[in-house]
């Protein structure tokens, strides 16, 4: 019941080395510092439940942050109300965004392409409106929601007495804004990574995958498919919420902005840039774009001139206004040009770049050992994907 | 409701369908019997898949009924009328693409299981063995062994439809519509198709054909109801239809000669 099939074991327990030794193999990249981790592992929990609805079933929401705002004031409250202690917080979080997801996907589901597209930005941008006005008691509006020395917390409260200082999000003493967050946030985009793989291989997943492919047929092959997409929409939904819910563990603090349209419209770009469909790709591909965000904003004309102080003056006059452009503030450009060329040259996104490669290695070692008829074999395998 | 012999397994009852000012089907009876080859001619635009539309579901009718063994089915809705044992070929392929032959022949048994929902992603495809092997046979029936994990997108279109035909057997259903199966097809694929057929109609599905080809609804129809302008002109065996005037006139006279 908990295992996979061989292929799909090898690629999570890769997968899980990956993710467990990232405070390591980032810091060449400058990227190992606890809080862009925690991006990492957050975001690509995002992309791992927003492919499930947008790969897996075929239905692109614009609407997805709508949950990840959810779930952050779900988990946030849940901290003023009971305890600092992160899993009822997430398991809240869960519960109250797959409550939203339902609410909303039974009604955007009614229709589909770009009409289902523009349901769901509707319902997400009334969710960021909402917060900001009627909702406030909720929110806290534009201040957005922080934990306080009057907050109840029972739970807690009932077992010590109320600190001097706020108190800090806490699994059973191991602090949460440091790298015990991230550890936290790691171990369920694993678990979450797990469960995505069981349902892609599973007949509920064979069944989305009908449903992408051919709507119509799988009507007329006896399949209600109502059920099946709101069943999609609501575990994406949840994903988001979980992700949500875990942003504010590591950070306890929520705002709407976070359910801006352009939260939604980035975690659409990082699926499409790691790959539509696969399961590691949406991971890929937030983590890129996050990378970006965060890395490359932060060059500055500087940075670059040190970077280039080997070079004669006059060519450095030259290169570093050249490439200022593309970093600070351009980072934006230099992430537009990359999703420009990934989606011309790499319809697949990153994973279909990754597969050409092993297919032309594998015809080509084929090539060495056997004779040349192996190759038109495997590039019609690469035609078809 | 009329009632119907105890022997027929599907029966159009009084149909009528308009679109506008256009009377597409008018008056429409046809009794399809249990285990027999039913085939609908006709002329372009003669009503033949508007009937068909009817049958599944897809169209509902100005006014009559549809009774399939026993029970009434306008108004139901597509994936009800498969489930209760109504399945369609289309006359252009509808399978999905993105999947291998094998998934595509696997899809239609999970979702014929799991139609109405279920959420088990506790298993995988691969644990089904009854599946799998179930969908090799009838991949094996049309004689698609050698394409089993190609994508189906990539198939000939002959092969589309011989796929689509399997997925279809492998939901066991009481009755198959088939629209224009050869359509497209080679004549040497054609026959390859109605030796298919008949091997299937040995089995004792019923199926109803919508067909152009005269060689097809020769060599396999049991039975031929003869549709112009969306009424039944003639009805009965082969031998009859083809030798009745009407029939001569409306149609086959400008198609044979």
């Amino acid at each position: 019941m908990l295992t996979l099939p061989k292929k799909e074991l090898i690629t999570f327990l890769i997968f899980a080395v990956v993710v467990l030794s990232m405070p390591v193999w980032l810091i060449p990249f400058g990227a190992s510092y606890p809080g862009l981790l925690q991006t990492f592992a957050i975001f690509g929990l995002f992309a791992v439940g927003f492919n499930i609805l947008f790969g897996l079933t075929g239905y692109l929401s614009f609407g997805h942050a709508a949950f990840l705002g959810v779930g952050s004031y779900t988990a946030v409250w849940s901290f003023k109300l009971f305890t600092m202690n992160p899993i009822p917080a997430i398991i809240f979080a869960i519960i109250i965004s797959g409550v939203f997801a339902l609410l909303i996907g039974f009604i955007s589901l009614r229709r589909s392409g770009i009409y289902f597209s523009i349901l769901t930005l509707a319902f997400a941008q009334m969710s960021y409106n909402l917060a900001y006005s009627v909702l406030t008691p909720v929110t806290n509006g534009e201040t957005g929601l922080a934990l306080t020395m009057q907050d109840p917390r029972i739970i807690d409260l009932a077992f010590s007495e109320r600190g001097e200082a706020l108190p800090q999000v806490a699994l059973f003493g191991l602090n949460m804004a440091g790298y015990g967050g991230f550890y936290f946030a790691a171990i369920i985009l694993i678990l979450g990574y797990f469960v995505a793989q069981k349902i892609a291989i599973s007949p509920f997943g064979m069944m989305l995958k009908g449903i992408k492919s051919n709507q119509n047929r799988m009507g007329y092959t006896g399949l209600n498919t109502k059920p099946y997409t709101l069943a999609a929409f609501v575990i994406s939904g949840m994903y988001a919420g979980l992700a949500g819910g875990l942003l504010a563990v590591t950070d306890p603090l929520a705002g709407a902005e976070r359910m801006q349209w352009t939260a939604s419209g980035e975690i659409v770009l990082m699926v499409v840039l790691g790959g539509i469909g696969t399961i590691f790709g949406p991971v890929l591909g937030a983590w890129i774009i996050k990378y970006f965000a965060n890395i490359f904003s932060a060059i500055n004309e500087n940075i670059l001139h040190n970077m280039f102080s080997f070079l004669p003056a006059s060519v450095q006059d030259f290169l570093v206004p050249l490439l200022a452009l593309f970093v600070g503030e351009g980072w934006e450009l230099t992430m537009g040009l990359m999703f420009v060329l990934v989606v011309v040259f790499l319809p697949g996104g990153l994973m279909e770049g990754y597969r050409r490669i092993a297919v032309r290695i594998s015809a080509m070692s084929s090539k060495e050992t056997k004779s040349v008829d192996k190759p038109a074999q495997t590039d019609k395998q690469a035609g078809g994907e | 409701m009329a009632t119907a012999k105890h022997n027929t397994v599907l029966h159009v009852a009084d149909v009528h369908m308009r679109f506008g000012g256009l009377h597409a089907l008018a008056d429409i009876d046809l009794e399809i019997e249990e285990g027999k080859i039913h085939a609908i001619i006709g002329p372009n635009g003669a009503g033949k898949s508007t009937l068909l539309n009817v049958c599944v579901g897809r169209l509902a009718p100005t006014s009559g009924a549809v009774v399939f063994d026993g029970q009434v089915i306008t108004g139901m809705k597509p994936h009800e009328i498969n489930q209760i044992g109504v399945a369609r070929v289309f006359q252009t392929p509808e399978i999905f693409s993105d999947l291998s032959v094998m998934e595509n022949v696997m899809a239609p048994a999970f979702a014929k299981r799991d139609g109405a929902f279920r959420l088990n992603f506790m298993k995988n495809v691969g644990q089904e063995k009854e599946i799998r092997q179930e969908a090799e046979h009838f991949i094996e029936d049309v004689g698609m062994t050698a394409e089993l994990e190609t994508p189906a997108g990539s198939l000939s279109r002959g092969d589309k439809r011989r796929l689509e035909l399997a997925m279809c057997l492998i939901q066991h259903p009481r009755l198959l519509l088939l629209d224009e199966p050869t359509a497209g097809m080679s004549r040497h694929d054609t026959n390859t198709t109605i030796e298919l057929l008949k091997k299937i109609k040995a089995r004792g599905m019923t199926k109803v054909i919508i067909e152009h080809d005269m060689h097809v609804v020769f060599s396999l129809a049991d039975k031929i109801s003869v549709l112009a302008q969306g009424r039944i002109i003639a009805e009965g065996d082969p031998e009859t239809v083809r030798n009745d005037p009407e029939v001569k006139k409306a149609y086959l006279g400008g198609a044979q000669e």
